[in-house]
């Protein structure tokens, strides 16, 4: 009975990291770029995915899966309303999704007839920056009427992603959000991140977006 | 938030590590916590009492050592610790800042008995 200590020295996130390689190789065999779709609830991820998708339509195959946190199918219901395929994951109550879900998720697409695969998060600005899913692209969308203090409240999520979305751009006459003080916290973080400001309501820059996105594409398809 | 998911991961290392050595039974488990890693060490030892019941893992006591946020600038090259928020470089007001200490979250080390 003699006390001993095992030294251990293992990230507590390992397990899932090790599955989100998995993922990752899984889209590449069948050359499908991933995009996670990350912001809080209300941000306008289902807008913005949908105005996406328009857009892309008819240069790329694309599919959605959707990170539910109850069974309601009114996100993949409007998706489901373009003719694209869709995968609705239910988390159970969960915050986020992680690799194993997403794994399971994936053997319900034809990926090998599939280009993009946007993956919509469950809204939440904690929980998702802490679990990898194996996407090629981690996308954060942020709004105006969220205030500009989220970067100094949220760092993780804010540090781990490719690409910001500063969406609602329309509202910012009417919302306290300091445009300075926002993009001063995204600095601290994550030095030079590509940002786009945009309404995806009224489309106004969503064509930065896309193009940016469409060249993302086509030189992660030369790799 | 995602304690549970955390706190299930925590045993499952502790698990495998315990048994790769043979132990019988397992007494202490120490974390070490990075102050941005966003967890609640309360949360954790909440869902621990539940699920490490009927494990060797039974009792075992949890030990969190944090580990404080540290930045550099990059302009000046100071380093120092975050206290509250996110805030510029306190030498040089510059907010070129990289995270150089906070981020950790991993099982350092267990103590079984055999």
């Amino acid at each position: 009975m003699s006390p001993t200590r095992v030294p251990v020295v293992e990230k507590i996130f390992d397990a899932n990291d090790q599955v989100a390689q998995q993922n990752r190789a899984y889209f590449d065999r069948h050359h499908t770029f991933a995009i996670n779709v990350m912001a809080s609830p209300g941000a306008g991820k289902t807008t913005f995915i949908l105005k996406t998708l328009e857009a892309l339509t008819p240069k790329y195959r694309l599919a959605v899966i959707e990170g539910d946190t109850a069974p309601v199918t009114i996100d993949s219901d409007k998706v489901s309303a373009l003719g694209l395929p869709v995968v609705q994951i239910n988390t159970g109550g969960d915050c986020h999704l992680d690799a194993v879900m997403l794994h399971a998720g994936l053997q319900s697409l034809p990926l090998e007839n599939i280009d993009i695969v946007l993956i919509e998060n469950v809204g939440n600005l904690i929980c998702p920056a802490a679990f990898k899913l194996g996407s090629h692209l981690n996308l954060l969308i942020a709004s105006t009427p969220e205030g500009d203090d989220k970067p100094y409240k949220y760092p993780n999520m804010y540090r781990g992603i490719d690409v910001l979305i500063i969406n609602k751009m329309d509202l910012l006459p009417y919302v306290d959000f300091n445009m300075a003080n926002f993009q001063r916290g995204v600095e601290i973080l994550n030095p030079g991140l590509r940002t786009f400001p945009l309404s995806a309501k009224t489309g106004d820059g969503m064509s930065d977006w896309i193009n940016w996105l469409d060249e993302v594409v086509q030189q992660h398809r030369q790799k | 938030m995602h304690e549970l998911a955390v706190t299930e991961s925590v045993l499952e290392i502790a698990l495998r590590h315990a048994n790769q050595a043979n132990a019988n039974r397992v007494t202490d488990i120490y974390l070490i916590v990075g102050k941005l890693s966003s967890i609640v060490d309360d949360s954790v030892q909440f869902y621990w009492n539940m699920i490490a019941e009927n494990t060797i893992c039974q009792d075992a006591r949890l030990h969190f050592k944090r580990v404080p946020a540290r930045l550099k600038c990059l302009d000046c090259q100071q380093e120092f610790e975050v206290v509250e928020s996110l805030s510029p470089c306190p030498q040089c007001g510059g907010f070129h800042l990289k995270i150089i200490g906070g981020e950790e979250f991993y099982v350092e080390s267990i103590i079984v008995e055999k």
